[in-house]
Formats: structure tokens, C-alpha cells, sequence
């Protein structure tokens, strides 16, 4: 055992300055990797003190003051509700929306027309959302084109400013997160369609199933290994409803509903200089981040799909 | 009774109107998605170009009424553009480049088998995905490095990313180990054997990885906001357009976050409004990504099977 011991590290030391070139080409990286990763972690003690940036990390402890504030904190507690609810509209209509294309797309035989298809719904993928924001509120203002339709359907009488009605806001999230992401989604979807059998097709068609059958009996189950990893993974980042799109779109009026826990931890940092309550509530969404994607592995491993971690 | 319908033969009016039930479902939905892209794109685009006074009239949606560039003009005079025009191409270029060589010289150290150290570092980077110390932690980080207020906070704190990491990794490890060893017989030093052959020999997966990294280089804002709102010189593109937006949707902001924005528009109310400044912003932002990425798109479907290959 001992023996062991002793001669591993001089093997390593031995091996190790033969590799001095590697080392050279890694190492540099990796502590470059260390130092903007997990060196900010130890900034996580501003969460139990009365941090003041001129005192630095000499600023007073104060325990668990800013969670017992952060639970008790009504806000936090709507912030919460945002949160999770967009997270989840974002979740069921980001599956849907992408199965539901993946699947028709795939089933376009004309090829020029299905890759002109994809790359057209692709696109906005590339787009900022600050660009997305703009256009957003461009399609939504009162003499926007959304409104426009919607009374040419006869659904409303008077323009509505959408983004001014609190309500409608996590919808419009969802649904704009749609537009953005939908094209780009099928992707992983219909890689998966493209590794089915097509002998399988052939033989239902033989065997008389329509279309629906088809879709229905092969083309799903052969894609259900990818929809259930990536719904587990989905809902191991459930914390994270998005803070660009909430943080451009949203104003007075749709506060309540538009605040997500990223923005509450910007506003109590940025505009109040409470770094200790925002760090408080960004470690908070870490480490529920971190249990529920080591969950989620953990579930994925039991269901005998691979695992992601 | 027999049907012809797209070359198949069909043994049944039934399956044939169903197949010809579908083929429309098809054409709407594909319709549907190309309409729903591309309008919104095309709706602003024509709102640029029309006349300001004009668009508040309502009614603009397929033509421009009155043709003008005025709000392109107000733009490019009144605000920061061109300046930020420069720091968004700097900023893209520098973070693309840096972002490609390092990362791939990381790839290509981790992806030799015999490197004593290659399972730690590997799981260090890799684990790097997961870890995020929040927004104020690194903020503090980056202040204490004393990037705040420079341009080096867009570039310095994002040169690697662990998933670019594993898209390059894996795609080194398909390159035969033949073309390394021969090298390497021949006394070649292995950061010359990088430079040689496997940054070259990786180039098609390096195409992908710089699209994503230039992508998200120029669409990037929130740093902005976050290191260097104090600092004009500095602002991006997006930073500018986000101002804009801001200053077009809520009138009342504190003037540190209308800044020049909120300048243009006082200067030049009576012929320019916040929503065709919108407008003019969103398209000079987005015109180039949408210039480039008909030559790309080849790449990016070829990265992300790349990337959904894990280990």
C-alpha cells in the first residue's frame, strides 16, 4: 500500500515533466478557468453579511438575517410565483410548439421546401433580445399589427396596449420565446426522427396505416427518449425563466407579473445597492438550480436514459 | 376505383383525401411559420422607412406611405451609432478569435491520453458548466481586476466556454492519432503540432463555434449595463438599441438609462418619434446577422449534432 503510495507521485512528477508542453497549453486555461468560475464563489459570504463594497469582505456578519428577510419578503414571494409560472408556460409551450413542428416538418417530403423551411424558423434564434424586445412591442403597441387583427376577427373592439395589461405578460413571454426558439428546437427532434428505422414506415404502409397511425405509433416512441431526457434537464433549470426578454418588456403597469427573481436580485443590487439580500436571493436560485439538476441526473440515470452530469 | 395523387397510387377515395387533407395541413402550417418569421422582420422594416408623423397614423404594414430616411439619419447623427458600431465589431472579432484559439489549444492538450493531468482539468472545466457564483460575485470579481469601465470586461471574462469546450474536444478526437504521432516522431513541440495540424484540421467545427461565439459577442448588452453605463465610448450596438427601446416604452426612466437615447429624441421630436427610432435601431442591428447568416446556416445544423454528442 505504502509502496504505492511513494511511487505513484514520482511516476507523476516523471511523467509529468515529459509533458511540460501540454501542462504549458492547459494549465494557463485552466487557472483562467478557476479564477472567473469558481474564485467568484467565495463571494457568496456577502450573503451572510452587511456587505458595503468600502469595507469590502471586512463588512460585518450577519448570519441568516438576509434569507429570514428574503422568505418573509412579499415580494420575493410574488417574484417566486413569476418566476416558476413562466418558467413552466415556457416549458410546455417550448415542447409542444417543437414537437408539434419537428413532426410536421419531417413528414415534408419535398426537401427544398422543408430546408427553406428550417432555415427560415431558425433564424430568430440569432437575434438579441433586445432586437426581439423591439419588435415585440412594435407587433403589440396599440396600432401594432396584432391589434389590428384581432379586431378584423371582431375578438376586441379597442386596441389594447398588451404590455401594459399585467395578466397577459407571462403569455406574451411564452409566446415570444416561441417565435424565438421554436425552429431551433426541432433540431434535436429531428435528428432523432432521422436515426428511425425506415423499414418500420414502409412496413406500416403496407400494413395499411394512414399518416396519423404512422406518426403516432413510429415516429413518436422513436423520439420519446429524447423528449424525456430533455423534459428531466428542463426541469432541472425550472429557476430560470428568462431575464433578458422580463427585464426589456417590462414597465410599470405589468410589475407584478413581470419581475422574475433575476431582475429582483438586479434591482436590489444595482438600483438599492443591497448586494448582500441580492446575493442572498442569486445563492438561493443556485443551490436550488444545483439540487434539482443533480435530481433530475439521478431520475434520468433510474429511467435508464443516459446521464447528462 | 384508383387515384393518382403526387406520383403514389391510391386504392381508396378515403386515403386519398386524407393524404390530400394532410398536404394541406402541411402548406399551412410551413406558410404559417415562414409568415410568422418573416413579417415581423418586414413590418419593422417598412415602419423605418416611413415617414415618423406618418407611421402614428396607423396603417403601415406591407409598404412604406412615406418614404424617408430621416430616422436612419437621426440615428447615425444623434446617438453614439457608429461609435458603438465599432466597439460591437471589436468586440465580436476579439472574442471570436480568442475565444477559437484558446479553447481549441485547451481541446487539444485535453484531448491527449496520456496527459497525467487530463481527467482533472477535464472535469474542472467541464463542472464550470454547472457553477454560476450569480451576478454581484462576479461582478466583484471583475471590479476587483479592475475591468469596469474598460473594453477588455467584454472579451476577458468569456474566452472559454466549457460547451464549445466539449464540440471542439469531441471533433479532435475524430481526427486519426496517426497525423499527431507521425509529428511528434519527427521531434515537432506539441503547441507547434496545435498550430499545424489540429487547429486547420478543425476547421469545419471551428466555422460552427465562431458563429455561436460572434453571435452571442454582438448580441450581448447586459455587461454593458452592468461594467461600463458610465463610460459612452464604450457602449455596443445593442446597448444603444436597448436605450432606445427602454426610452420608447417608458418615457419617465431615470436619465442614466435614456442617456443619448433620450437626447436624440428630444433633439429631433418634431420629426422622429421613439417607435420609428425603434425600428431603424432593431434593423441596423439585426441587418447583420441576417447579411451573413444565409452563408452560415450550412454550419450550425453540423454543430449542434456535434455538440448532442456528449463524451
Amino acid at each position: 500500500m505504502s509502496s504505492i503510495a511513494m511511487n505513484k507521485p514520482a511516476g507523476f512528477w516523471k511523467k509529468l515533466s515529459t509533458q511540460r508542453q501540454l501542462l504549458w497549453m492547459s494549465l494557463p486555461i485552466v487557472l483562467y478557468v478557476i479564477l472567473f468560475t469558481y474564485v467568484p464563489l467565495a463571494g457568496w459570504t456577502m450573503a451572510f453579511q452587511d456587505f458595503k463594497p468600502a469595507k469590502g469582505f471586512a463588512s460585518p456578519w450577519v448570519g441568516l438575517k438576509w434569507f429570514v428577510y428574503l422568505f418573509s419578503d412579499d415580494q420575493f414571494v410574488m417574484v417566486m410565483r413569476n418566476t416558476l409560472a413562466m418558467s413552466l408556460i415556457n416549458l410546455v409551450f417550448g415542447f409542444t410548439f417543437a414537437i408539434g413542428l419537428a413532426l410536421t416538418l419531417n413528414e415534408v417530403a419535398a426537401k427544398r421546401i422543408k430546408s427553406l423551411a428550417q432555415t427560415i424558423s431558425y433564424l430568430p434564434h440569432f437575434l438579441s433580445w433586445v432586437v426581439v424586445a423591439g419588435i415585440v412591442s412594435t407587433m403589440l403597441s396599440s396600432d401594432g399589427v396584432f391589434n389590428i387583427i384581432l379586431k378584423a376577427l371582431g375578438i376586441i373592439k379597442d386596441p389594447i396596449v398588451w404590455l401594459g395589461q399585467p395578466k397577459a405578460f407571462w403569455w406574451i413571454v411564452g409566446f415570444t420565446n416561441v417565435w424565438k426558439e421554436v425552429g431551433w428546437n426541432t433540431i434535436i427532434y429531428l435528428a432523432a426522427m432521422s436515426t428511425i428505422d425506415p423499414s418500420l414506415y414502409e412496413a406500416a404502409e403496407i400494413d395499411g396505416c394512414g399518416r396519423l397511425a404512422r406518426i403516432r405509433n413510429i415516429t413518436l416512441p422513436g423520439i420519446k427518449p429524447t423528449i424525456v431526457v430533455l423534459i428531466i434537464m428542463n426541469l432541472g433549470w425550472i429557476m430560470e425563466s428568462g431575464f433578458e426578454i422580463q427585464y426589456l418588456l417590462r414597465n410599470g403597469m405589468n410589475a407584478d407579473y413581470s419581475q422574475s427573481i433575476d431582475i429582483y436580485v438586479v434591482n436590489y443590487g444595482m438600483r438599492q445597492g443591497n448586494y448582500s439580500l441580492a446575493t442572498a436571493g442569486g445563492m438561493f436560485k443556485s443551490v436550488v438550480n444545483i439540487v434539482l439538476l443533480l435530481t433530475a441526473n439521478w431520475v434520468s440515470g433510474k429511467l435508464g436514459e443516459e446521464k447528462l452530469v | 376505383m384508383t387515384l393518382r395523387y403526387g406520383g403514389k397510387l391510391y386504392l381508396s377515395t378515403r386515403s386519398f383525401l386524407a393524404e390530400l387533407a394532410f398536404s394541406v395541413y402541411k402548406a399551412i402550417v410551413l406558410s404559417f411559420i415562414v409568415l410568422m418569421t418573416l413579417y415581423p422582420f418586414w413590418n419593422t422594416l417598412v415602419i423605418s422607412f416611413n415617414q415618423a408623423v406618418d407611421t402614428t397614423r396607423g396603417g403601415i404594414y406591407f409598404w412604406p406611405r412615406i418614404w424617408t430616411l430621416q430616422n436612419y439619419k437621426s440615428i447615425w447623427v444623434t446617438s453614439n451609432i457608429p461609435n458603438a458600431l465599432f466597439i460591437s465589431v471589436a468586440r465580436a472579432v476579439c472574442s471570436t478569435v480568442l475565444n477559437l484559439f484558446l479553447t481549441t489549444m485547451l481541446a487539444y492538450a485535453l484531448s491527449r491520453r496520456e496527459f497525467v493531468l487530463r481527467k482533472p482539468f477535464t472535469l474542472i472545466v467541464l463542472l464550470s458548466m454547472y457553477v454560476n457564483a450569480g451576478l454581484f460575485p462576479n461582478y466583484f470579481l471583475l471590479r476587483g481586476l479592475h475591468l469596469n469601465g474598460t473594453f477588455w470586461v467584454y472579451i476577458i471574462p468569456s474566452m472559454i466556454s466549457a460547451f464549445n469546450f466539449i464540440v471542439i474536444r469531441t471533433f479532435i478526437k475524430t481526427i486519426p492519432e496517426s497525423l499527431f504521432e507521425s509529428a511528434r516522431i519527427d521531434g515537432t513541440s506539441e503547441f507547434k503540432i496545435f498550430i499545424r495540424f489540429a487547429l486547420p484540421l478543425s476547421k469545419p467545427v471551428l466555422a460552427t463555434v465562431a458563429l455561436f461565439v460572434a453571435v452571442g459577442a454582438w448580441n450581448a448588452w447586459f455587461d454593458t449595463l452592468l461594467y461600463n453605463s458610465a463610460k459612452p465610448e464604450l457602449f455596443t450596438l445593442q446597448y444603444q438599441l436597448m436605450a432606445l427601446l427602454q426610452q420608447s416604452m417608458n418615457q419617465s426612466k431615470s436619465a442614466a438609462d435614456i442617456n443619448t437615447a433620450g437626447m436624440a429624441a428630444n433633439i429631433l421630436a418634431s420629426t422622429v418619434t421613439p417607435m420609428s427610432i425603434r425600428s431603424a435601431g432593431t434593423i441596423f442591428a439585426t441587418a447583420p446577422i441576417l447579411a451573413v447568416y444565409p452563408f452560415l446556416q450550412k454550419y450550425f445544423v453540423v454543430g449542434m449534432n456535434v455538440g448532442s454528442i456528449k463524451e
